[in-house]
């Protein structure tokens, strides 16, 4: 097969990626986007089989049965709640692949120096995204603490690593060799910075971490593409390496946030909030049912709480069933709840929530002192007053979804404890807030049993 | 004058993707990452190469395991992001059959 033939059917894949995209815009096409992406890949790999001079197959079919295996499996086992830890692992094989692609690169052909610059780039970009995204699953998966890891002179140290991989990358790219001390130098420093650059990032900035890393296994993809001199790899690199760009800007205007904030402090240090005081006023399962009987708008804020519940499913059951009595339901969703962009959304979504009921946090708060009851599961910060009214406050700022300016406010709460970051809730103490606490799944299903009998 | 080509397509791509992605509303943006983890698993396409050049024992290895890296993208990715789009579904009706009060 010519080249030129080859790179045209590379085109042909491409369009079917940006299709796919494009596909992406509503739930309603979202199937068929995906498909097509996949058929546009398959198209890229097999020309890519049958074009080049393969002399050795074996290690192609080795390499592809391990990977199908091993993501066929993932993909079929993975529980809703785990998906983020999921995306990280994948987000590492993809900065895996990138490194091994431009290592192996070295032994091709005699490479320009524009290409070795190319080469190196796609080695130091996969290592860190590679340790990086492992760090990242083990921190979701506690495996490890998922608290920020910070300790004196880390920027320092970190400084003295980038530097270091930065005189080890020149000093390579002039003398380049499979044999360079400087190749490893670069491979064991960009595998080190990516470690070093997740472990000071703690739980609740899992999501920026965690698009931030999608986008450069984007980047680490385009950067292969330059070193084997390949569009394909540089069209869908780029357009996977905006993607996780966008996502990660979202993620930091949700918390107010700079990326560098995000990246090189742990949360909350330099500030203490005002310390609120007042009294919680707690309400039982029969008053609460009461008050959701009569009401006729209803809105669900969940938060990371709900997954760990897995409250999901009751929380659909009395959706329903509100919905039955003449209610309107919907589940208003803060962009960084979770641990993951979209987080809930999915989890709702696999409980059986029709998409239309999921609404966004700017079409909510307009029309939330219309709302008789929001009920907060599980979730903390992302419904804080503080984060407007308390300029001492470490969120101040973010942008939240004003439950305290519905009529009612259920907040379902294990016990008094303060969130993720450690912030007082003036929340609790409002007039117009009653705390249910418990387990949310067995409050919200305690309040189904009300509904039915 | 390669290099300056190849820089003209990642160029245009950026936009490209920044046009796209901006208009993935934020119920998606789960499958948005996992589909997009999926597309990077392209660099398949550089890994059969490697593996398949030949020419050192030690560069087929590489090749094979960034093969392997690579395929668990791919197929990982494309797979759990049909299952994840498949749950988004619109009811039309509200309130279900079978609900008792």
């Amino acid at each position: 097969m010519s080249a030129e033939l080859i790179n045209t059917v590379y085109i042909i894949a491409a369009a079917m990626f940006i299709y796919g995209l494009k596909d992406l815009s509503s739930p309603a096409t979202a199937v068929r986007g995906n498909l097509v992406s996949a058929v546009g890949m398959f198209i890229a790999v097999v020309v890519t089989l049958f074009g080049q001079e393969i002399v050795e197959y074996q290690w192609i079919v080795i390499g592809v049965v391990i990977g199908s295996l091993i993501g066929a499996i993932t993909a079929q086992r993975v529980a809703m709640t785990s998906m983020p830890e999921m995306v990280a692992l994948f987000n590492g094989s993809g900065g895996l692949s990138s490194l091994l692609v431009g290592w192996a690169a070295l032994y091709g052909p005699e490479a320009s120096t524009f290409t070795l610059i190319t080469i190196i780039l796609s080695i130091l970009i996969g290592g860190v995204t590679f340790s990086g995204s492992v760090v990242a699953f083990a921190k979701l998966a506690e495996v490890m603490t998922s608290k920020a890891i910070v300790f004196a002179a880390q920027r320092l140290v970190n400084a003295g690593v980038l530097a270091a991989l930065v005189v080890s990358s020149v000093l390579f790219v002039l003398d380049p060799s499979v044999t360079s001390p400087y190749l490893f130098t670069v491979i064991a420093l960009s595998l080190a910075l990516g470690i070093m650059a997740v472990i000071p990032i703690g739980g609740a900035d899992a999501p920026v971490v965690i698009s931030l890393l999608n986008s450069y296994s984007g980047i680490a993809a385009c950067a292969a593409g330059f070193a084997i001199h390949n569009n394909i790899l540089i069209v869908a690199g780029a357009l996977v390496g905006a993607s996780g760009i966008i996502l990660t800007q979202i993620m930091c205007k949700a918390m107010n946030r700079s990326l560098g904030h995000v990246l090189f402090s742990g949360f909350g240090a330099a500030k203490t909030a005002t310390v609120v005081e007042g009294e919680v006023k707690p309400i039982n399962v029969e008053d609460a049912y009461l008050i959701l009987e009569s009401a006729s708008n209803v809105t669900f804020v969940p938060g990371y709480g709900m997954a760990v519940a897995q409250a999901q499913h009751v929380v659909r059951e009395l959706g329903e069933l509100l919905q039955a009595n003449g209610c309107d339901v919907t589940f208003a969703i803060h962009p960084v709840a979770g641990r993951m962009p979209g987080h809930m959304n999915v989890l709702l979504a696999e409980a059986n929530v029709s998409y239309d009921q999921l609404v966004e946090m700017d079409d909510i708060n307009p029309r939330m002192s219309n709302i008789d009851v929001a009920v907060v599961i599980g979730a903390n910060d992302v419904v804080n007053p503080a984060a407007r009214e308390d300029e001492n406050s470490p969120i101040y700022g973010m942008p939240i979804i004003n439950v305290d300016h519905a009529r009612t406010v259920f907040v379902l709460k294990r016990s008094m404890s303060s969130g993720f970051s450690g912030v007082d809730n003036p929340l609790f103490f409002n007039d117009n807030t009653r705390m249910l606490f418990g387990d949310a799944k067995q409050s919200i299903a305690a309040l189904i049993a009300e509904f039915k009998s | 004058m390669e290099a300056v080509l190849l820089g003209m397509v990642l160029m245009l791509s950026i936009f490209l993707g920044f046009e796209l992605i901006s208009k993935v509303p934020a119920t998606l943006h789960t499958p948005l990452m996992s589909g997009s983890n999926a597309i990077s698993g392209i660099t398949l396409v550089g890994a059969l190469m490697s593996a398949s050049m030949g020419v050192e024992m030690f560069a087929n290895i590489l090749g094979c395991i960034a093969v392997a890296a690579a395929t668990i993208n791919v197929v990982g990715g494309y797979l759990v992001t049909h299952r994840m789009l498949g749950m988004f579904k619109r009811k039309t009706t509200d309130g279900k059959a079978g609900v008792r009060r």
